[in-house]
């Protein structure tokens, strides 16, 4: 269990049997009285955005989870299919859980998956991913506004915003948190 | 800059608070010079740090006894002032252990006065004119800066609106606070309440209840609420004072009941300090006074989100 004082951000805490984890806390004391810890969570499985109050005292359960280093193999639509680098067991990643990172995964990215009491929960791609863009409109010439800018389709198959001077064939490097280009890449 | 001084994130806007935090300092003995405040030194190691339930000190030892480190300079200031000495103010550290977060550091900044002879009320004239003093001084405006997403701008002009505890609860919708338990309506107080006091200007909560009395003596005409005050402003809490209590009965009654509740949650007893017993059987004349937290003064004056913010070294740091 944890105390209140252990409260941090990325805290992964068990609330009515889902997991959630603490994107903000504040210490609170008003008026002299009982201290309390003002925590906002985020439920691991929906993405639902809650605020919560703890006493001083009151006690907090940990969400166990396991953390599986894991290589990318494939997608039929549903799920996405990965291996455990360790034991070569195959885990089937529902559409849901993958969310909106699913854009960015390529065959044989090593990624971890986060398992949460036997069920896969999340996948954690790399920060930072290389990937060559496979269609874009060509920059207009003569276009040179700073921050214009065109969408972009690269080979995962994500959109990607990126300034006007990115051509198909160029590889980018992308944030895989945000899904935003951050510079071209040599391959 | 380096990592030898902490400024790794945004040391520029960092350095720029702490030279407001300077001008603040100087801007503040400035008013109370003006005023005929006397600045006094009070010991930051105690042999007492009072016994209020949810107040945790800091331990240390003299000479192998065991001391503290103060968590008011409280006790020490109404001494001197049973001694004669009128009025009084410091600018100095307290220290609150388990207190830390976006507006809390363990060891933090107090500006702590008192005047005799008059109750809470005057000492509310004091606080909104010192804020509004330090606000034109430092900003040229009246005005504390907004917050994105965080808080508002401010208007601390006096006079700050004064609202009694039984009223605000009203205006949060929320029913009569005496009926509450006290842990319950702590929390009422923190969800429903302190987000609607203070806001936009700065504003006073007053009249607490007697069971939140604390170390204010309880109003002549009512004795159900206590001549106590917090001063609040966007948001933030700045400030907590009293009409003091004076009488000695009434003030070891209260430090029993703290320590009876200290045990009954298993928390450390604290020795009561005896001299300050005494000092109240001698005398210590009607007055009234604060401790205001200099931390939060700058992140107000400064538009600063955290307490971090508007300190060198936190806790983790120090």
């Amino acid at each position: 269990m944890y105390e209140t004082s252990e409260i941090r951000k990325g805290l992964k805490i068990k609330v009515d049997g889902d997991p959630w984890i603490v994107v903000d806390f504040e210490f609170v004391k008003p008026g002299k009285g009982t201290a309390f810890t003002r925590v906002r969570i985020k439920n691991l499985k929906t993405g639902r955005a809650l605020d919560r109050t703890y006493k001083t005292g009151e006690r907090l359960e940990p969400a166990n989870f396991e953390e599986r280093p894991c290589q990318y193999l494939y997608s039929d639509g549903e799920h996405a299919y990965f291996m455990d680098r360790q034991n070569y067991e195959q885990i089937a990643v529902g559409s849901a859980a993958l969310g909106e990172q699913a854009r960015f995964l390529t065959e044989n990215m090593d990624v971890s998956v986060l398992i949460y009491e036997g069920e896969p929960l999340s996948v954690e791609l790399p920060t930072f991913i290389v990937a060559q863009v496979t269609y874009s409109e060509p920059g207009k010439k003569g276009d040179t506004a700073t921050g214009a800018t065109k969408m972009a389709t690269v080979s995962t198959g994500a959109q990607v915003q990126v300034p006007l001077f990115v051509n198909e064939g160029d590889w980018l490097k992308i944030d895989t948190r945000n899904g935003s280009y951050v510079e071209r890449a040599k391959k | 800059m380096s990592d030898i001084v902490r400024f790794q994130g945004d040391g520029a806007a960092l350095l720029r608070r702490l030279r407001d935090r300077a001008r603040v300092t100087e801007l503040l003995r400035a008013f109370f010079r003006d005023r005929g405040f006397l600045e006094v030194e009070t010991p930051i190691v105690v042999s007492s740090p009072g016994v209020e339930v949810h107040l945790a000190a800091l331990e240390t030892s003299v000479s192998r006894r065991r001391m503290y480190l103060t968590t008011s300079p409280e006790f020490h200031m109404k001494r001197l002032i049973a001694a004669g000495a009128g009025a009084i103010f410091q600018a100095t550290r307290a220290f609150r252990d388990g207190e830390a977060g976006g507006r809390h550091n363990p060891e933090f900044g107090m500006v702590e006065w008192y005047r005799t002879g008059v109750d809470y009320g005057a000492i509310m004239d004091d606080c909104e004119a010192l804020l509004a003093h330090l606000a034109r001084g430092l900003l040229g405006s009246s005005v504390a800066p907004e917050v994105p997403g965080l808080r508002p701008a401010v208007d601390l002009s006096p006079p700050w609106p004064r609202v009694t505890f039984r009223e605000a609860f009203a205006r949060a919708g929320e029913g009569d606070p005496a009926a509450l338990a006290t842990d319950d309506r702590t929390l009422v107080l923190a969800e429903r309440v302190e987000p609607l006091v203070g806001t936009t200007r700065g504003e006073f909560l007053i009249e607490y209840p007697a069971d939140a009395a604390s170390l204010g003596r309880l109003k002549p005409s009512d004795p159900t609420v206590a001549e106590r005050f917090e001063a609040y402003a966007g948001g933030l809490e700045l400030a907590n004072g009293f009409s003091e209590l004076t009488d000695a009965d009434a003030y070891v009654a209260r430090c029993e009941a703290d320590l009876a509740e200290r045990r009954r949650l298993g928390l450390p007893g604290y020795p009561v300090d005896a001299r300050y017993v005494s000092m109240l059987r001698e005398g210590l004349p009607p007055c009234a006074g604060v401790a205001l937290g200099l931390d939060r003064v700058v992140m107000l004056l400064t538009g600063a989100a955290s307490i971090r913010d508007v300190m060198a070294f936190p806790i983790d740091l120090a």
